[in-house]
């Protein structure tokens, strides 16, 4: 097994390009389950970010926080600021396994992990968060919600590496987030929802409803639109345009759409004259 | 009393089987079945392995019968011709790298034609499935009580209900892993254990070898709650048939993902009640039927169903009752024992069955249970009558009192009809639990411990009945203390080794404490009796006696023992299943108070009310520890824990998917003991492991149906099934939305 250690972000750039069978370690936290059938499997490069400075930490500049890609869901938890500005970012990393993967998974690697029941993503963005990519030869930004392009599949090519998250700063006068796992702690989402309203325009991002964390235009639009909805069957037309959820080990197709379309409606009954 | 290995555990000192210092061992590896049911066709290995740094076993290895010695001989050491279930071993490997040996594992292939094989032991099968006797029963029982067609026949009302349960995983924390190597011609196992005479037994069959030749030593054990009953017998058989052939220790750890697909569960049952009521809800007769999913070899299936249909009828009084058990052939790994042994499964179906006939007849849920409680005087099922002075609707009410469950009751009411998306409900159970092997069992286990006097004055225990994180070790030593006025220090445990301890019996059937620890009592009173003392002496009077002892008898053991002798109450005849079951019951009432959220169909237990009635406590904090870990564990077959099945096997084999409880889902659990003392146990005490699982999983369904006016027939109530419930048994047009 060979491990590279960069000590900075050009090395780790250097060595992603000469070795793009290498995996990039983050936490550690996704590639360390089933760890002993990956290294019976022989997958055995691997790159380490961890010593990578550049990688951590959060800064606010004027218009938007930025996380390191190696930022903790614990960084942002202690980070009194997120709380006020973007309490959704602390409301999902609360709730993303324990106290001890938050302290040790980060947003990056809940963004390049690539699962549709990831709790990071969701609340990203419903935010709107840019990524940026870089390689050693340029750094481009690419909008999180045209990241990903089905099952573990994304934007993302052999030489680059995600850097950083920008997420504007900005006032809503909604933000809400709802997990749904299958008990209160430790538990992979089953059906989850982000939605932010910001002078009538709405994101609704749900998560394990399809293959990967999804946008739901449809449902946007009918609640930009004011359409009248009055219980949970009426928003199942747009969900259903929107989301593709199947029956698997953890749920069943039936209980993520019904669930869904039952958290939107009770939450949003409350602040919108069309929903009664 | 301390804890007696608590720093040990505490510091991390303690050492499990995997910690074990050994020089020169191997890894050992099991390569399994890939189909249900077939004829193994052939076994080929890859040639991208070296082979020859293998040690390979197959059933040609096997010195003795190829057999698990259990109840029956069917279930093979190895398979050899055919396979019965998936995952079934068929070939072990060991090698001195765990990598290489992962690769091997893959690289072997099973070929296997298969055969249809039997998925639901619902349906009866057809002729091409019987694959046990001619209609698959691997184990048929009936009670009989009077006359229980004339009794429905006559009754005002007959309710009918079928309840149904699932599998469970035990999940102890120590997965399952035995170390074993040969030793001046003894074959030795250290292991994590419930039951180390099993283990003997089995070797002595399958390697053909004498009791002198084979040496069990418990390792320590993180948790057993049944699943290292029986099944540990076959993975020491492995580990110890690739150290002889290897000549070299060899360690067999199951990890996680292993140990969930391959090992035992819990019996997963249908069960169906018939039962005829007048208008109060007094109970005229009880036509119950149940039926356990066995799995593909019958290991302790007759005595689990035995159980089963013991506790069907639950903690009543009824003059008529009728109850059928089987139990199936499935082409699943079989299942096993588990806390509580089949009382849970079918007190599951009695107490969700007593609030439906409560719901058809309008009568309160707490009524038709005080109508029917046996009260002294009054015999259960099999005829046993019970006269030990317990108190059961004193334990209901005292239960009710703690969780203000009236007061509730109308609060939920009022919460429910003005919340859109919440419902509360609180639900209860009334039941018991037989302690002890079921009637003649104790009987032909003949347990037998010692109490030893050491030279230097100390007091040594000596019995085949493990500590496995349940406290045994502190119990024994208190109540060695007590009896012959010694200090803690100066008792010691000597380890669950075969070679230093007499055959105490297995530590299963809540049988510990009462039973073994009645036989700690004589033991040490005939330890005192051999140093020539009277009953009052005292405990420095008792050490000096000792060592006095010893010194008049240079080189000679000093040694008190006891043998199980049947207390002269007990009646019990195998052949009509009628006398008394069990030398004693402890009796229960529990209270759930639940919130069911009508978004996410989750059901969240707010609170739990737990009071029983045990005898005696010996132990305060061990006894409530007991109660509240039995609580939780049976939260998570109430709410949560769902095998996902695939080809009779789990698939939902990691801890990531198969979900148990956390702190998180644990709500306040209170605990009260009352005691009235059982003549024939330990210092009064009946068992109290297996009780806490029979009353939670009724009581929380009884609570989701009072929450959300439906009718649960089924654990785990998980949200999907909640869901069912709330969309397709209510009105269309209620509330709920
Ligand atoms: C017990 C447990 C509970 C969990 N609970 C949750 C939960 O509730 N919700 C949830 O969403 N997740 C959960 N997870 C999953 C995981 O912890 C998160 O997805 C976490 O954010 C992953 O971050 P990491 O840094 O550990 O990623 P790693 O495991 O280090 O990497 C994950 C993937 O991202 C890639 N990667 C990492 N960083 C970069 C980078 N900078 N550029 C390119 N590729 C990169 C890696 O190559 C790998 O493919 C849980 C995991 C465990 C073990």
């Amino acid at each position: 097994m060979t491990v590279f250690l960069p000590r900075d972000l050009d090395e780790a750039l250097e060595l992603r390009d000469r070795h793009p069978g290498a995996t990039a370690v983050a936490g550690g936290t996704d590639l360390c389950v089933l760890w002993p059938e990956r290294v019976a499997a022989r997958r055995d490069e691997w790159l380490d970010l961890s010593g990578v400075a550049e990688l951590r930490g959060h800064e606010w500049t004027d218009g938007a926080l930025i996380l390191g890609a190696g930022t903790t869901y614990w960084d942002v938890i202690r980070d009194r600021r997120a709380g006020e500005e973007l309490p959704l970012l602390v409301e999902a990393a609360r709730q993303v396994g324990a106290v001890q993967i938050q302290t040790r998974g980060t947003w990056g690697g809940n963004i390049v992990n690539a699962s549709p029941a990831a709790d990071g993503v969701p609340v990203l963005m419903a935010y709107d968060a840019v990524l940026e990519l870089r390689s050693r030869s340029e750094t481009v930004e690419l909008p999180l919600a045209d990241f990903y392009l089905g099952y573990k599949e994304m934007r993302l090519a052999p030489d680059q590496l995600l850097t950083r998250i920008h997420v504007p700063r900005r006032t809503y006068d909604l933000q809400w987030f709802e997990k749904v796992g299958s008990r209160s702690a430790q538990a992979i989402t089953k059906v989850g929802v982000a939605v932010t309203r910001r002078d009538g325009e709405w994101r609704v991002v749900a998560n394990s409803v399809a293959p990967t964390v999804r946008r739901c235009r449809s449902l946007e639009s009918l609640l930009a639109e004011g359409l009248p909805v009055s219980g949970p069957a009426d928003l199942m037309g747009a969900l259903e345009s929107d989301v593709t959820p199947i029956d698997d080990i953890r749920s069943t197709a039936e209980y993520r759409l019904e669930v869904l379309a039952r958290l939107l409606y009770w939450r949003l009954r409350d602040v919108c004259p069309s929903i009664t | 009393m301390k804890r007696v290995e608590g720093l040990s555990k505490l510091t991390g000192r303690e050492l499990y089987v995997d910690d074990l210092p050994v020089d020169g061992f191997l890894w050992g590896a099991t390569v399994r079945s890939p189909a249900a049911r077939g004829r193994i066709r052939g076994i080929r290995f890859d040639d991208s392995v070296d082979w020859s740094e293998f040690t390979v076993v197959d059933h040609r290895d096997i010195p003795g019968t190829n057999a698990i010695f259990l109840i029956e001989e069917d279930q093979p050491v190895l398979a050899h011709g055919r396979v019965r279930h998936l995952h079934e071993p068929v070939l072990l490997l060991a090698h001195p790298r765990r990598e290489e040996l992962r690769r091997a594992v893959e690289a072997v292939h099973v070929d296997v034609d298969a055969e249809p094989p039997v998925l639901d032991f619902r349906l009866t099968p057809d002729r091409e499935r019987i694959q046990y006797g001619d209609d698959n029963v691997l184990k048929r029982l009936r009670i009989e009580k009077g006359e229980v067609e004339r009794a429905l026949a006559q009754a005002p009302h007959v309710i009918e209900g079928v309840y149904e349960t699932g599998a469970q995983e035990h999940v102890y924390l120590e997965t399952q892993g035995m170390l074993a190597w040969e030793e001046d011609g003894v074959i030795t196992i250290a292991g994590s254990m419930q039951c180390p005479y099993y283990i003997v037994e089995a070797f002595e069959h399958a390697l053909g070898r004498t009791p002198d030749r084979i040496r069990i030593i418990q390792a320590a054990t993180g948790g057993g709650f049944g699943g290292k009953e029986e099944f540990p017998s076959g993975i020491a058989l492995h580990a110890a048939l690739l150290a002889l052939k290897a000549g070299r220790p060899v360690k067999l750890i199951y990890d996680r993902s292993e140990d969930l697909a391959v090992t035992t569960k819990r019996h997963p049952s249908r069960v169906r009640h018939r039962t005829g009521v007048d208008g109060d809800g007094k109970l005229l007769g009880q036509d119950i039927e149940v039926v356990l999913d066995g799995g593909a070899y019958v290991t302790l299936s007759p005595v689990v169903l035995s159980r089963s249909i013991i506790h069907a009828a639950g903690p009543y009084a009824c003059d008529h009752v009728r109850i059928d058990g089987r139990a199936m052939f499935t082409n699943s790994p079989p299942f096993g024992a588990f806390r509580g042994f089949g009382a849970p499964q079918s007190l599951f179906a009695c107490e969700r069955h007593m609030d439906r006939i409560a719901a058809e007849l309008g009568i309160d849920p707490v009524e038709i249970r005080k109508i029917n409680l046996i009260r002294d005087g009054d015999s259960t099922a099999t005829g046993q009558v019970i006269a030990d002075g317990a108190d059961r609707v004193q334990v209901l009410d005292r239960a009710l009192d703690l969780a203000d469950y009236y007061e509730r009751r109308t609060a939920h009411a009022g919460f429910n009809a003005a919340e859109p998306t919440r419902r509360r409900g609180i639900g209860l159970a009334t039941f018991f639990h037989g302690a002890g092997f079921t009637g003649s069992g104790e009987l032909f286990l003949d347990s037998e411990v010692h109490v030893a006097g050491l030279p230097d004055g100390r007091i040594e225990v000596r019995t085949a009945n493990v500590e496995m994180g349940q406290g045994t070790l502190t119990v024994f030593t208190s109540l060695v203390c007590d009896r012959l006025g010694v200090p803690a220090e100066a008792v010691t445990i000597a380890p669950a080794d075969t070679s230093l301890v007499p055959n105490s019996g297995p530590t299963v059937a809540s049988r510990t404490v009462m039973v073994v620890g009645g036989l700690l009592e004589k033991a040490s009173d005939d330890l005192r009796t051999r140093t020539g003392l009277p009953a009052d002496a005292d405990g420095r009077a008792i050490r000096e006696a000792i060592r006095e002892w010893h010194r008049s008898h240079p080189g000679e053991p000093l040694i008190g023992k006891a043998k199980y002798e049947q207390p002269e109450h007990i009646h019990w005849d195998d052949e009509t299943y009628r006398g008394d079951a069990y030398g004693a019951y402890a009796w229960g009432a529990y209270v759930a108070d639940v919130e069911v959220d009508l978004r996410t169909f989750a059901v969240s237990v707010r609170d739990f009310v737990a009071v029983q009635e045990v005898g005696r406590v010996l132990h305060e904090t061990l006894a409530r520890g007991q109660i509240q870990g039995g609580v939780v564990q049976a939260l998570g077959w109430a709410l949560l824990e769902e095998c996902k099945w695939r080809d009779g096997a789990m698939e939902n084999a990691q801890l990531t998917n198969y979900v148990i409880p956390t702190a998180g889902d644990v709500p306040p659990i209170r605990v009260e003991f009352l005691e009235s003392p059982y003549p024939h146990g330990a210092r009064g005490a009946k068992g109290i492991g297996e009780l806490p699982f029979d009353g939670v999983a009724p009581a929380v369904a009884n609570a989701v149906a009072g929450a959300t006016g439906t009718d649960p027939a089924s654990v785990p109530l998980t949200p999907e099934t909640v869901m069912d419930l709330i969309l397709r048994q209510r009105p269309p047009a209620g509330s709920l939305t």
